[in-house]
């Protein structure tokens, strides 16, 4: 190898450390998009919000009991949407809670590794399966083969079916993060019960749950974030009848819902049609905002340092 | 006193057997769960291949949308979502690795990359059907974009981002740091670590999970329905500025149809729609199977 001069040697040093500030700014301005994005979906929502406000009053929005938005004669009030979004989202809590926990605790503490490995990415591909296929399910299988067969006068669309699939949906969620939590808690703990005499029964619900509870608690929180603002399922075995109910066979429509139907529908830009989906989907993302941050906090919080 | 202590004893050896039972019992009432989400896929599937599978033709994938549903097919919706999803992936996935990038070797342990951190798993809580909002607020109306293939695949673009990035963090907490010490200690700059060292090593990891978020986009259909509509098209995609739809959304309109024959249409459309999935999931276990053999070669 021929000698380098120092001439040679410094304007290569110098080139390399160019290549390398350049590529800092490159996966900078990168990891810069998600915060840019953040601040656009703020920034877009707040100003359309203004606008729509400009028609609506904020108080009759949060408190007003008709949502009459795409009729000739105008109400404003969300509670009709909003209570279904949480009334559809309850069910589907009461179905992936504990059908979730359950599995999540058989799969930690039950399960050997074989079944184990087979039934956790079966479990996973349920939140992989396209929304629109579980409208499909909810509209022209649950509806009329299973819920038909016990409750005769359900209405085609309604709100116990989508509840049902959203709980399908975010059974995964559920099962992922409370069998993290359960993974979570140290074997010593197990074992320390295991030399007091417990039967596996106590070990397992008086000292690895309660210790994993956290975690458990915000897989059920982020559920309900995540089953709050699914669309698809809601806006085709729900429904488009905006009204404030508490009968979960009847038809209703979501917060989600509504924005699907402004949608498929016509909605000029400026009008206060359009402007309304900046309103709706604004409360819904404050909501699933607060949620998501209350779940993340408590699984950081409580979290038990071993 | 005698008595007390029988008494206790009897009391014990109840609660005893109790506790025995439960112990039976209590892993098969757990095991339900699990069998229940399985048992729920399965009927899915079934239901939907019953329904739809005499309905499969290559019509289906050759034809565009009609009211007449005996030839009415997907074309226009198969072309958009290759369009939207491919231009999607090409957004998303170099973005994803360049963040994971910054935040692995440039913010490490800086309070900075918790922000960014923190910014990344907000985004991941958005629902999706919000994005679609403010994709038609920000990109169609207020950039002008119009709802076109470009507006929707910047949007899903965003949409896939978090999940993406978060594999390829991972992928990169896989290369040894041995090897970037050894590489850092002959004088190389972070530019030739991250060409040479990690990105041969995790790139086919970080693939997988753009994979994964493509299959998620294909699937995707809250986003694209507020941006572009219900819309009947009966012409391919030419370029970026076309009106589109996409698979998941023809699929929603034939459901929301009345006539039995546009259910066993949707039926058979999703029959398609989910073997393009498990080809996509297939690819991504046979990549990390081929990962996991050569991991465990060296």
């Amino acid at each position: 190898m021929g000698s380098l001069s120092t001439h040679e040697f410094l304007k290569s040093v110098r080139r390399r450390r160019r290549a390398d500030s350049l590529f800092m700014v490159v996966v900078l301005s990168a990891t810069l998009v998600s915060t840019l994005t953040l601040i656009v979906i703020f920034t877009t929502l707040s100003v359309e919000s203004v606008a729509f406000f400009t028609h609506a009053s904020i108080l009759e929005f949060l408190t007003g009991t008709k949502w009459t938005v795409l009729f000739a004669e105008k109400h404003y009030g969300i509670l009709p949407l909003l209570n279904a979004t949480v009334l559809t989202s309850l069910i589907a809590i009461a179905v992936s809670a504990p059908a979730g926990i359950a599995a999540a605790i058989y799969l930690s503490e039950y399960a050997g590794p074989r079944f184990r490995n087979i039934a956790k990415p079966v479990i996973e591909t349920l939140s992989g399966v396209p929304t629109v296929v579980y409208g499909y399910f909810a509209l022209y299988l649950v509806t009329p083969n299973l819920l038909r067969v016990f409750w005769e006068g359900i209405s085609i669309h309604n709100a116990l079916a989508v509840g049902l699939m959203i709980g399908i949906l975010t059974l995964p969620i559920v099962v992922a993060i409370s069998d993290d939590a359960l993974k979570a808690v140290p074997n010593d703990l197990r074992l320390a019960a295991y030399s007091l005499g417990s039967r596996k029964i106590d070990v397992v619900f008086r000292v690895v749950l309660p210790a994993a509870l956290s975690g458990v608690v915000a897989s059920i929180i982020l559920a309900f974030a995540r089953a709050m603002g699914e669309t698809l399922i809601a806006a085709i075995a729900g429904g488009f009848r905006p009204v404030l109910s508490f009968d979960p066979g009847e038809s209703m429509q979501t917060m989600t819902s509504y924005i699907a139907q402004v949608a498929t529908g016509d909605a000029p830009h400026g009008t206060v049609e359009y402007q309304s989906l900046f309103a709706v989907g604004f409360l819904l993302l404050l909501i699933t905002a607060t949620l998501n941050f209350i779940g993340l906090r408590v699984i950081r919080r409580w979290e038990i340092k071993y | 006193m005698g008595d007390q202590i029988l008494i206790r004893d009897q009391v014990d050896r109840r609660r005893s057997d109790l506790k025995r039972w439960l112990d039976r019992i209590v892993p098969v009432v757990l095991s339900v769960g699990v069998f229940f989400g399985v048992t729920v896929l399965a009927a899915l599937v079934v239901d939907v291949v019953l329904e739809g599978s005499h309905r499969l033709s290559l019509n289906l994938i050759t034809n565009y949308p009609s009211a007449n549903p005996a030839e009415a097919g997907m074309r226009s919706a198969i072309l958009g979502t290759i369009a939207t999803v491919g231009l999607s992936a090409v957004i998303c996935i170099p973005l994803s690795i360049a963040s994971a990038i910054y935040l692995i070797e440039y913010a490490a342990g800086k309070r900075w990359a918790e922000v960014l951190r923190y910014n990344i798993a907000n985004l991941a809580g958005v629902p999706s059907v919000v994005f679609g909002v403010v994709g038609l607020g920000f990109l169609v109306y207020g950039l002008g974009v119009g709802r076109s293939v470009l507006a929707g695949a910047f949007t899903l673009a965003i949409l896939t981002l978090p999940y993406v990035t978060v594999t390829c963090v991972e992928a990169i907490k896989t290369v040894p740091e041995d090897l970037k010490f050894g590489a850092y200690a002959l004088g190389a700059t972070r530019f030739q670590v991250v060409r040479s060292i990690i990105l041969p090593r995790a790139l086919p990891m970080m693939l997988t999970g753009g994979i994964l978020g493509i299959s998620r986009a294909i699937g995707e259909a809250a986003p694209i329905l507020v941006i572009s509509g219900l819309l009947f098209i009966r012409e391919d995609p030419t370029s970026l500025f076309d009106r589109f739809t996409v698979m998941p959304l023809q699929l929603f309109n034939w459901i929301s149809r009345p006539q039995p024959a546009f259910r066993e249409l949707s039926a058979a459309g999703i029959i398609v729609l989910l073997l393009i999935l498990l080809a996509l999931n297939s690819l991504v276990i046979y990549m990390r199977y081929r990962l996991y053999r050569r991991l465990e070669a060296t």
